[in-house]
């Protein structure tokens, strides 16, 4: 029996990323895909710092990792500002009720 | 022998707390619910963080996702209802396709990971990594790191300009 492998970091990472993007496609409200979308990026990041505990701790993973939440924070302020537009306009944030766009 | 199965017991009980709450996030019918359970997917996630070695990283990660995306997604729910809708309900839209591809999806992320031969490489040791980062980010990644800044300025005045009220026209 050894300590916790690599496989097994990427699975539960694997496991986070299928729930986000299931969020995705599945929820109607818009916030609720912006959840999705967090659980999707932060995936991303558990294999990055995982793949860099497993590479001899390599920082430049770190890194990367910060600038992933840095972006994400700025999505996440531009998609709560646009949705606050919508709701104005709209009433409603849901994704299947706004369909002024489709022509 | 005994440190190695609290390690185990360690990871998996972060990872069962994490995908739980994420199992929350995703399917529960109370948005606000959902926010709140996603709470502790990112304690989970940050507590994973400082078990695999990257203590900065986890603070960065508590400092931003709660202290700033989950109070943001919170006041967008709260901002984007009526107050007359005390259980707000979230609705669901192709719910079976998207639970197929999820499964699908998952079924080839595990088969991808098990065709690689990854179980036989070793962690490192634990040290301080702050650092190390801060080093990286002021010489190899200056110039991403001043983008970066510049970029964080022109999304929060854009998203001001975005979210303010319209004034009178």
């Amino acid at each position: 029996m050894t300590a916790v492998t690599l496989p097994e970091v990427l699975t539960v990472a694997a496991l986070l990323f299928v729930l986000g993007l299931v969020a995705i496609f599945t929820r109607k409200n818009a916030i609720g895909i912006l959840m999705g979308v967090e659980l999707v990026l932060n995936s991303a990041n558990l294999n990055l710092v995982a793949f860099a505990r497993f590479n001899g701790l390599d920082l430049n993973g770190h890194v990367f990792v910060l600038f992933v939440i840095l972006l994400a924070a700025i999505e996440a302020a531009v998609f709560l500002a646009i949705c606050l537009a919508i709701y104005r306009r709209f009433r409603d944030i849901a994704a299947d009720q706004v369909r002024e766009l489709q022509g | 022998m005994v440190d190695v199965w609290l390690e185990r017991i360690l990871f998996y009980g972060l990872a069962l707390v994490t995908v739980g709450s994420a199992l929350v996030v995703t399917f529960g019918r109370n948005l606000v619910r959902s926010a709140f359970a996603l709470f502790f997917t990112l304690m989970g996630m940050a507590a994973m963080f400082v078990y695999l070695a990257a203590d900065f990283v986890a603070l960065v990660h508590i400092l931003v996702y709660i202290g700033g995306i989950l109070v943001l997604i919170l006041f967008g729910i709260w901002l984007t209802h009526r107050v007359i809708d005390l259980d707000i309900r979230a609705g669901r839209i192709q719910l079976i396709p998207g639970l197929i591809l999820g499964l699908v999806l998952m079924g080839l992320l595990g088969l991808t990971i098990r065709s690689f031969n990854l179980a036989a490489r070793t962690p490192a040791p634990y040290r301080a990594t702050a650092s190390g980062i801060g080093r990286l980010l002021l010489s190899t990644y200056l110039l991403p790191f001043e983008i970066a800044s510049v970029a964080l300025v022109v999304a929060l005045v854009g998203a001001i300009v975005i979210g303010r009220r319209e004034t009178s026209r």
